[in-house]
Parts: C-alpha cells; sequence; structure tokens
C-alpha cells in the first residue's frame, strides 16, 4: 500500500509538471485527488489494515495529498501568470505611435511681454489704467507741457481726426487723466499699457500702430533715486537677476530732468555683442520726474508733490528679447510666428 | 551739429582729453555723441606737389603727362586725368605707397604706356564729400594756394587730420548749435575755461546811415535787427583753413564773404546774410509781413510765391530777403561785389519755422532761428563778421551800427535751496559740489544760507525753474553716482481690476482651446469700417490719412482678422484658428470723442481636429465655434443667461448664423461667412463670432454659493420625438424643461436623425431627460408621472410623435 501511495505521488507530481495548461492541470487534479481517484479508493482499503498501521498509513495518504495538491496550485499559479502575460503580451501597443493632438493657442508675443511686465509692477504695488486710443488734443499734448505751436506736436506726425481730436501718440494721456482724477491728492501708482498711433511708414523698424507701457508714481517725497531704484528692479526681474541700468541725460517735454535708461545687455552681460552693436548697453526706457507744469495742470502742487513717469515700447523689448528682425511681423500675425510664443 | 575737435581746441583746452574720451564724457553729461569720425577716412601719404611740367598724355586725348615736385629729390612723371590739371600748381599728391580711403593702395603703374608714380587727387578722392567740395574744384583735382610748401602733409594741410563729433541735440540744447556754445558745454564738464574770440574792428570815419537806414514793422518777428557796411571787398577764396572748418562742419565753400558769415552762423550760432549793397536798389531796409502773393526769387534761383505769414527783408519796395530762411538772387554777393551790407538779426522761431515749412527750405540758419537763437551774440557776430571780411576779403568797416532793438530782455533767475536739490534728487550733494558745478556752467549766482540764487545766461534758454537747475546739477553730479532707492510710502497692494482679470481669463481660455491670440490695426478702409459691425456709426475719416488702407477707425475686429486668414493661407497656412480683443470706435457727435468699446472676435478655418492614423478628422463647422463659445460663456457664468438665435446678417451664410443674446439683448454673432466674401477674402469654409465684450464682462454675475452634493440617485429616460423639419431643438429643449419642473435636471441631446426610415419632411430628435431630488429617493411612479406631462406638452405643441 505505501508503494502504491509513493507511486501514486510519482505519476500525480509527473503528469501535474506535464500539464500544459488550465484544463489539463484540472484533469489531473480530477484524477488523482477527485471522489473516484485512486487516493481515495487507497483510503477506502484503509479499513483493511490494523489499528496500529492504520495512523501510519493515514498520515502518509494526507502527505502524498498535500504534496500533490501544493503541486497543483503551485502549478495553476504558473499556468495563470503564464495566461494573464500572454493576454497583455497581445494587447501589446506601438507606443511611438502620435498622440491624440490637443489643441492649443497661446498669447500674441506682445500680450506676452505686456503682462509679464503688468505683473511685475502689480508685485511693486502698482494698478493698471487704461484710457481712450482717439484722445483729446489736451491730454494728448497740453497736459503734458506740449503747448499748441510747440514742434513736436506737428501735424505730421500725428494722425488728427479733427483739430482738437486725434489718435493717441503715447500712452501719457492716461497718465494725465488718472493724474486729474485724483484732484490733487497723491499717491498715484500706475501703469499704462496700450496701442498708440504715430503718422509713419509701415517698414523693418517703424509701424504706424504699436504699443507703449508706461509708468507713473506722483506722491510726497518721491525721488529721482526712487525711480532709479524702481527701474533697476524692473530690468533684474524682467532680464535677468545680474542686470544693472544706466542712466544718460535726455530731453522730454513732461519730464526734468529727463533721461534715457540701458540696461546691461542681457545677451552678453554687457561685454559687448551685436544685439548691443558692441556697447554692452541697451536703449530700453525714457524717464524722468514729472515735470512740474504737468503735475500743476493736473492740479497737483509741485511744491508738495513730485514723481516719477518711465515708458518702454513692448514691441522693442519683444524684438530684442526674442531676437524678431521685423516689427511688421506682430501685425501680420503669420501662424508660423504667433505659435513660436507657446511656453510658458 | 558737427564739431571739429581741432577747432573746438580755439575755445577749450582740450589737452589730455582724446576725442573719444571727449566723446564719452559728453554723451554721458547729456548731449549724444552720435558718431566719431576721422576726416581722411584712413588716408595717408599725401603731400603737396608742385606741377613743373604738364603737357598732352601722347596716348590718351584726356590725360595729362605731368613732372611734380613732391619734395623727394627728383621729380616724378605722373599722368593725371583731371581737366583742370596745369602747370604751376600746388596740388595733392597720393605718393607710390600711399592709401586713399576705401583702402585703395596707390602703386606705380603704366596708363597707356606712360609711367605714372602717383595719383593727382581731388577732394572727392581724399574723402570729402562731393556735396561739400567748392565748385570750381567739384569736377577736378583741387588747388592749394600758391605758398603751400612742397612735400608737406596735405592731409594736414586740409585739416583731413581732424575727427569729427556729430552731436544729436534733443530741442532744448539748441545752444549747442554754435562752436562757441559747445565750447561752453564742453568746458563745463572738464572744468575748464571757455576762450573767446577777440574781436579788433576798426571802422572807418563814414557814418552807415548815410549809407542805409532800417525799419522794422514787424517786432513782434523780428525783435533786433542789425547791419554795418564793409565797403571795398574784393571776392575770391577765402583762407585754407577757413574752408576746410566749413566743411569739417557740412557747409560747402563759396567765396571769403559768404564764407565768413556761414563761419560766424557755425562759431556763434548766429545766422548772418550778405547783401550786395549795390544791388540792393535803395538805401533802405524795410523788415515786415509779406502781402499775399509777392514773390521772390531765392538764392536757389526758385521763384517763391509769399503768404502772409511770412517774413520778408525788402528794400522798402520789394522783398531781397526771405528773412531767415534764405537771401533773394536779386541782392546776392557775386564776384563783382564791392560793398556788403551784413544783417545781423533775432528772427522768433514760429514766423520761420512756418517759412521754412511752406517752402521746404531747411538752412543752416532756418533752424537756428526755429530752435532759438541768442540775442545777445547778434551784434557780436556781426563785428566779428566785419573784422574777418577786413581781414580775409581786404574791406574797409564804415562807421556804426545801423539797427532796430525792441527786444525785451528780461534777466532770468532761479532761486533754489540745497535741500530741495537733494530732496528731488534723493542725493547728499554738498553745496560746495552745487557751486562747483555752477561756475562750471559759467552761471552767476550767490548762494546765502544753503540758497542759491541763480543768474542764467542768455544763451542757456533751456533753463528758467527750479527743475531745470536740477537737472544741470544731476547731469554735471552723475547720474552714476545717483543712489537706488524705492519709494517710502505705505505699500498697497497692486491688483487687476475685475474687468482686467477676467479678460485675461478669456484671453488664455480661447487659447487653451486652441486659437492663437492676433493684433491687427485699427485703422482700416472705409468699405471694411462697418462690415460685420454690431452696432455701426458714422465712420471716423482721419484729417490726413496715409493711404485709403488706413483711413478710418474700425467699427469690426473681423475684417482685419479676415485678413490674418487670407494672409496665412496664401502662405499655405490652411488650418487658422484666431481671436482678438481690441477696441471699436463709435462716434455720436464729431466734436466729442468716440466711445470705445471692446470686442472679442475669432476666425476659424481648416480641420479642427486630425489624429489621422486613427482615422480622425474633423473640419471646423458651426458646432465647433459654438462649443467654444459655450465653454466662455460657461467660465463667465453666463451660460444660463445666454440664447442662440437662427439670424440673417449681411456677409454671413443665410442659413449658418446665429444671433447671441444676454439676458434677451443681441450681444455678438457666430456663423459661417458668405460664400460671396468667402471669395472676395479668397478663404475656403470660415467660421466667425464677434462679442461685445465690453457687456460680457461687465454682465453682473451673482457670487459662487455652494450647493448641496445629490446623495440621492437619480432616474433618466430617453425619449426620441419625431417632429416635422422646421422644428428647431431648441424650442423643444425649452417647451421640456418647463413640462419638466423641478424634478428635471437635466435634458441633453443625443442623437438627431433624418433619412430613409422617417417620412419624408420630418426628423427625430432624441433627448436624455434626468431627474432627481436632493432630498431624496424619487420613485419611479413619480418620475413616470412628471415624464408624461413632458411627452404631452412635446406633443401639443410640436405635434411630435414617440418614435417607436
Amino acid at each position: 500500500m505505501k508503494e502504491r501511495l509513493q507511486q501514486l505521488q510519482q505519476e500525480a507530481l509527473e503528469k501535474i509538471i506535464a500539464a500544459s495548461d488550465l484544463k489539463a492541470l484540472n484533469d489531473v487534479r480530477v484524477a488523482y485527488l477527485g471522489k473516484k481517484g485512486p487516493i481515495t479508493e487507497v483510503l477506502r482499503g484503509m479499513g483493511k489494515l490494523s489499528p496500529e498501521e492504520r495512523p501510519i498509513m493515514g498520515a502518509l495518504v494526507n502527505e502524498v495529498r498535500e504534496a500533490i495538491q501544493s503541486a497543483l496550485e503551485e502549478k495553476q499559479a504558473k499556468l495563470e501568470q503564464e495566461e494573464v502575460e500572454k493576454k497583455l503580451a497581445s494587447e501589446a501597443i506601438d507606443v511611438t505611435l502620435p498622440g491624440r493632438p490637443v489643441k492649443l493657442g497661446n498669447h500674441h508675443p506682445l500680450t506676452r511681454v505686456i503682462e509679464e511686465i503688468e505683473d511685475l509692477f502689480i508685485g511693486m504695488g502698482y494698478t493698471i489704467a487704461e484710457g481712450p486710443e482717439v484722445e483729446k488734443d489736451y491730454y494728448n499734448f497740453e497736459a503734458l507741457n506740449l503747448p499748441k505751436g510747440h514742434p513736436a506736436r506737428d501735424m505730421q506726425d500725428s494722425f488728427y481726426i479733427t483739430e482738437e481730436i486725434l489718435l493717441r501718440t503715447h500712452t501719457s494721456p492716461v497718465q494725465a487723466r488718472t493724474m486729474e482724477k485724483h484732484q490733487g491728492r497723491g499717491p498715484v501708482k500706475i501703469i499704462c499699457p496700450g496701442k498708440v498711433y504715430r503718422r509713419d511708414n509701415d517698414d523693418a523698424t517703424h509701424s504706424h500702430q504699436f504699443t507703449q507701457i508706461e509708468g507713473l508714481v506722483v506722491d510726497e517725497n518721491i525721488r529721482m533715486s526712487d525711480l532709479k531704484g524702481t527701474l533697476r528692479e524692473f530690468a533684474r526681474k524682467m532680464f535677468g537677476e545680474d542686470r544693472d541700468i544706466r542712466f544718460r541725460p535726455s530731453f522730454f517735454p513732461f519730464t526734468e530732468p529727463s533721461v534715457e535708461v540701458d540696461v546691461s545687455c542681457f545677451n552678453c552681460g554687457g561685454h559687448g555683442c551685436n544685439v548691443c552693436k558692441g556697447t554692452g548697453w541697451i536703449e530700453i526706457l525714457g524717464a524722468g520726474m514729472v515735470h512740474p507744469n504737468v503735475l500743476e495742470m493736473a492740479g497737483f502742487d509741485s511744491k508738495k508733490y513730485t514723481g516719477f513717469a518711465f515708458g518702454m515700447g513692448p514691441e522693442r523689448i519683444a524684438m530684442l528679447k526674442y531676437g524678431i528682425d521685423d516689427i511688421r511681423h506682430f501685425y501680420q500675425n503669420d501662424i508660423r510666428f504667433l505659435q513660436q510664443f507657446h511656453r510658458v | 551739429m558737427f564739431v571739429s575737435y581741432k577747432w573746438l581746441q580755439e575755445y577749450v583746452d582740450l589737452t589730455g582729453i582724446t576725442v573719444k574720451e571727449l566723446a564719452d564724457r559728453i554723451t554721458k553729461s547729456g548731449i549724444e555723441v552720435e558718431s566719431v569720425e576721422i576726416l581722411n577716412k584712413g588716408a595717408k601719404g599725401v603731400v603737396v606737389g608742385h606741377v613743373l611740367e604738364r603737357e598732352q598724355h601722347p596716348n590718351a586725348d584726356k590725360l595729362s603727362k605731368c613732372l611734380v615736385d613732391i619734395g623727394e629729390g627728383e621729380p616724378v612723371q605722373i599722368i593725371c586725368g583731371a581737366p583742370n590739371v596745369a602747370k604751376g600748381q600746388k596740388v595733392a599728391v597720393a605718393k607710390v605707397g600711399a592709401v586713399l580711403p576705401g583702402n585703395f593702395k596707390i602703386k606705380r603703374a603704366k596708363l597707356r604706356g606712360e609711367e605714372s608714380n602717383g595719383m593727382i587727387c581731388s577732394l572727392q578722392e581724399l574723402g570729402v564729400e562731393s556735396k561739400l567740395v567748392p565748385k570750381e574744384y567739384a569736377d577736378g583735382i583741387f588747388v592749394f594756394p600758391s605758398d603751400a610748401p612742397v612735400g608737406a602733409d596735405a592731409l594736414e594741410l586740409l585739416n583731413l587730420d581732424d575727427e569729427v563729433l556729430e552731436l544729436g541735440l534733443t530741442p532744448n540744447r539748441a545752444d549747442c548749435l554754435s562752436m562757441i556754445g559747445v565750447a561752453y558745454e564742453v568746458a563745463a564738464i572738464l572744468g575748464r575755461d571757455v576762450k573767446l574770440p577777440t574781436i579788433e574792428l576798426h571802422e572807418n570815419d563814414e557814418n552807415v546811415h548815410d549809407y542805409i537806414s532800417v525799419r522794422v514793422e514787424a517786432t513782434e518777428d523780428n525783435p533786433l535787427y542789425a547791419g554795418r557796411i564793409v565797403k571795398n571787398v574784393k571776392i575770391g577764396p577765402s583762407p585754407l583753413w577757413m574752408q576746410t572748418r566749413l566743411m569739417a562742419a557740412g557747409i560747402r565753400p563759396h567765396n571769403n564773404v559768404v564764407d565768413i558769415t556761414n563761419y560766424i552762423l557755425l562759431e556763434y550760432g548766429q545766422p548772418l546774410h550778405a547783401f550786395d549793397y549795390d544791388r540792393l536798389g535803395s538805401k533802405e531796409i524795410l523788415v515786415r509781413r509779406a502781402k499775399a502773393g509777392e514773390t521772390i526769387i531765392t538764392l536757389d534761383d526758385t521763384e517763391r510765391t509769399l503768404t502772409e505769414d511770412h517774413l520778408v527783408i525788402t528794400n522798402g519796395t520789394e522783398p531781397v530777403a526771405l528773412a531767415g530762411v534764405m537771401g533773394g538772387a536779386n541782392s546776392e554777393v557775386q564776384n563783382d561785389t564791392t560793398t556788403v551790407f551784413i544783417e545781423s538779426a533775432y528772427f522768433t522761431s514760429a514766423t520761420i519755422r512756418k517759412a521754412s515749412k511752406d517752402h521746404g527750405l531747411r538752412s543752416e540758419a532756418s533752424t537756428r532761428f526755429e530752435k532759438g537763437i541768442d540775442p545777445a551774440r547778434t551784434k557780436e557776430a556781426l563785428d566779428r563778421a566785419a573784422a574777418l571780411m577786413v581781414e580775409y576779403a581786404g574791406g574797409e568797416v564804415v562807421g556804426g551800427v545801423v539797427e532796430v532793438n525792441t527786444l525785451k530782455q528780461e534777466k532770468v533767475t532761479v532761486t533754489i535751496t540745497l535741500d530741495r536739490i537733494n530732496r528731488v534728487l534723493g542725493t547728499n550733494i554738498t553745496k560746495e559740489e552745487v557751486a562747483t558745478i555752477l561756475t562750471n556752467l559759467q552761471f552767476a549766482f550767490t548762494e546765502d544760507n544753503e540758497i542759491f540764487t541763480i543768474t542764467v545766461p542768455s544763451r542757456r534758454r533751456d533753463i528758467s525753474i527750479e527743475e531745470d537747475i536740477i537737472e544741470e546739477v544731476a547731469r554735471l553730479y552723475g547720474y552714476d553716482r545717483l543712489p537706488a532707492t524705492l519709494p517710502i510710502a505705505e505699500s498697497k497692494p497692486g491688483k487687476l481690476t475685475s474687468y482686467q482679470a477676467k479678460r485675461r481669463k478669456v484671453r488664455r481660455y480661447l487659447e487653451d482651446v486652441g486659437l492663437f491670440q492676433a493684433i491687427t490695426y485699427s485703422l482700416t478702409s472705409e468699405a471694411k469700417a462697418t462690415m460685420f459691425a454690431l452696432e455701426t456709426a458714422k465712420p471716423i475719416r482721419l484729417a490726413l490719412p496715409m493711404s485709403e488702407e488706413r483711413s478710418v477707425l474700425r467699427q469690426s475686429l473681423l475684417p482685419h482678422l479676415l485678413e490674418v486668414v487670407s494672409y496665412n493661407r496664401a502662405r499655405q497656412v490652411e488650418n487658422v484658428a484666431v481671436y482678438e480683443t481690441g477696441a471699436v470706435y463709435l462716434t455720436k457727435d464729431a466734436h466729442e470723442l468716440p466711445e470705445e468699446k471692446e470686442r472679442l472676435a475669432g476666425a476659424i478655418t481648416g480641420l479642427w481636429h486630425a489624429n489621422l492614423w486613427q482615422g480622425e478628422k474633423k473640419a471646423v463647422d458651426f458646432y465647433v465655434v459654438k462649443g467654444i463659445l459655450d465653454g466662455l460663456f460657461h467660465l463667465l457664468g453666463l451660460e444660463q443667461r445666454i440664447e442662440y438665435k437662427q439670424a440673417k446678417r449681411e456677409h454671413m451664410h443665410p442659413g449658418r448664423t446665429a444671433d447671441i443674446l444676454l439676458d434677451g439683448n443681441v450681444i455678438g454673432f457666430v456663423g459661417q461667412l458668405h460664400p460671396r466674401v468667402q471669395k472676395d477674402y479668397d478663404v475656403k469654409e470660415t467660421y466667425v463670432f464677434e462679442l461685445a465684450l465690453t457687456d460680457l464682462l461687465n454682465a453682473e454675475v451673482e457670487d459662487i454659493r455652494y450647493s448641496l452634493i445629490p446623495r440621492f440617485p437619480s432616474i433618466t429616460r430617453d425619449i426620441a420625438l419625431v417632429v416635422d423639419e422646421q422644428v428647431i431643438a431648441g424650442d423643444i429643449q425649452q417647451a421640456i424643461i418647463e413640462a419638466g419642473g423641478e424634478l428635471l435636471k437635466e435634458v441633453t441631446i443625443f442623437d438627431v436623425y433624418k433619412g430613409d426610415r422617417l417620412p419624408d419632411g420630418k426628423k427625430s430628435i432624441a433627448f436624455s431627460l434626468r431627474y432627481f431630488d436632493p432630498e431624496r429617493t424619487l420613485t419611479d411612479e413619480e418620475v413616470t408621472a412628471v415624464h408624461e406631462q413632458v411627452i404631452k406638452a412635446v406633443e401639443k405643441q410640436f405635434g411630435a410623435t414617440l418614435r417607436g
């Protein structure tokens, strides 16, 4: 009997090994461990054994049964695993095929530059002021210390509609309007972005329509050094932390003193390159202390209040920053141009 | 303004200051030096030669064979092509080995079989611009005065070794339109003295009043008029040094008398005019406004018709000069002139600007009058000119000056405290430093207890208020020494307005669903101005447009957006999706500012979605664009208040266009372009929209309030309704919603069918209705009851039948 059991175990284990799929394995299970299987038969024959032999033989039967059982389970797990792998293998795809495209547009490069500047100054406590593009001569010129007859306001340079109404030539009238609204009480702290128009023929460097951003701060005790500090802060945030700025004396009718502001070249770091034409500096802004006539006309006491103002051209900044060679690109809106400004 | 470095040294000691250093310091102190140019442009090896012999070249008609002494042993043979070369001349010879501008190297050569050892040069060949070369040498070689030493450096004699600084002057610095003005500026920068020219004038015993009298009618335009008579002048060339200085400054030499007036203009900034006294035709000068229609032939031989805006110098009856702009041909100094009347006057800028503009004539004189001259120098310049005419034209100065002077000379004084200077600049400049700067500027001042009282010299007309003095101090103190600080003030946070923030979100949304932002021109043609406009008004036209294409302000963004589509299509970009936000301009009254309203417009054409290898390809259609807009209204919280209504609009497809209403008011439209317009723009099927952005963003929206998340299950019922083709889905949906009441929470259209399986003229629309109650679980019976009502309602209203 013992030999018979050992032989059965041997046989069963061999068949388990030989089973190539789950069905064959199940056949083995039924054949050896089933109710009609040989081991059950052996158990049935145990009645003929002596009481001494019975527990020994019983233990042996269990041992054999467990051995087969565990071999079956092991094999079953293995076969199941194989089955899953086979199924997954059949589900494999080509990951190099293109993904389903998600359509994305993006900001116009000028908006990109303008929003960056806006956000930078918002961070410094400025608000954004906007005003009309079709403007009164008074706000565009007179309130900015450009009285009638001033050579800088020639009919030839501006798009007039009537003698008193024109397309604004700069965003400065927004400053004049905002100051007027403050009725002589500071502080005023604004950034004015917007479209402006000049009577220029469109070519690679001129556009009859372009954009400007100006800033204005009016309060008691505003100093020219505050202008320098503010613009240095701006230059560093906009063009890199190791940037520096310099003031060169200049002239604008609405500021006194007036300066042109250069930023150390962000391309070469100031050593000189073709972007900065070898000077190490790039002219970015015009600025100055608000002319007392401008303050007075807007209702501020120029003995009590001082202020600074600055202005810059997003087209110029975008051209320098992105290496754009022709200002007309901004207004032609070639998709192949626009889509180059997609990155965050 | 061109400033000769050599000439400048006559007025300021420039020892130890190189040209480059000078240029840098001038730029840093406020006047931009735009360029520094060496006049000889790299030429070297040019000497003065003496033409000993000149004969015809044996083999060439237009060439001369010359024997030239160049101060180096044996004379050399040089072949010369200039028509004016002659025996006995002193000429500029580029020796063998010399280099001429443009890196042109002179070599020994054979010309038509004759040896040539060098080249006799014209001024042009030495780097002088053609328009500056004296007329007599314009078509040939330059001839030196006979005393020029043979073998001397010709470039040095011609002052071509000089360097010229080009100053870019801002309009306030007209004082630097003269050498003396520049000298004051440079002296202030360097802290050195200014040496003014000394004038030694010897007058004869005669009285100028016996020669001429002056009357000024237009004293407002001409507050100061002065003149002198110089007799017995001999017209000839001016000295070489004067000619070379004029050329360096950009003025062509003519003759001694004219050159002297130009030289004084450059030196003092005072324009002068020399009349031939004998050709004046009278013994009087009358300055008046021209009569309308009066004419004058100016020095450039052009007849000019005048108006009452123009100021003229007359001989009492007829004009002899267009004041401050150009002299008349009738009284021009000529080779036989012997008596000269020199005019030195102060004309105010407005009248000169008008005349200069009206006649398209900008001269060195008019430029200076326009920008404003210093009347304090007017008479000094006159004396200096007279003295030079004695010296270089052999003249004799008649005693006295004729003069009409109604000038009100007001001294400009500015008082400012040291504290004010430092408070405006944010500096700690000492009173000694301020005093040094004012001294260097040669401003007279007193200082008492840190209060400066400054008398501004008349040459600095740009200075009249405290801030002007602050600027002078700042620029000479040095802006690089200005500290960098931030405003000391209560710090308030900056923030976008709600409108600005929403506008940014709208833009971002459109970009994120696939549209590119475009920015187009506000000016358009009259025809395009009102095309597509949501509201139209009388077109706003520019007074002086540059072209018809850019003559009127737009009332819709679409015409230019369609140009963008067309522009891209012409460049093989077929799939275009663009939007723009921007103003349109609507006028009510031409004398008031127009209303500017912001619009949002878009244009989409071509494929909307394509994933070709998976067989997906979707062209843009009405519903793509509508979906984008639905998303936009959802973003703005307006989705419940928006309605689309089938509409007919000019330029739009009559069957594929909808007006968009917000709270019942039209705020925009969406649809396909009319095929005719597509053809006009040369674009394919294109869908567009335009919305009144201002209204959309200003629409009041309730704040977000949380509502219960449903805890109870919902029940969904689908119905397919067969209706007449003309019935529109929106109406049925509306009816379902109304009939469904409180429990019906969502109605979705999931199928639309038209075809064989339905009778002609019928279509089927399938709706999915979702019912729920946030408070409890609905029973089947309740839902069925409501659902039955819905079905009854649509059957009644639209004759709908349930599709089996």
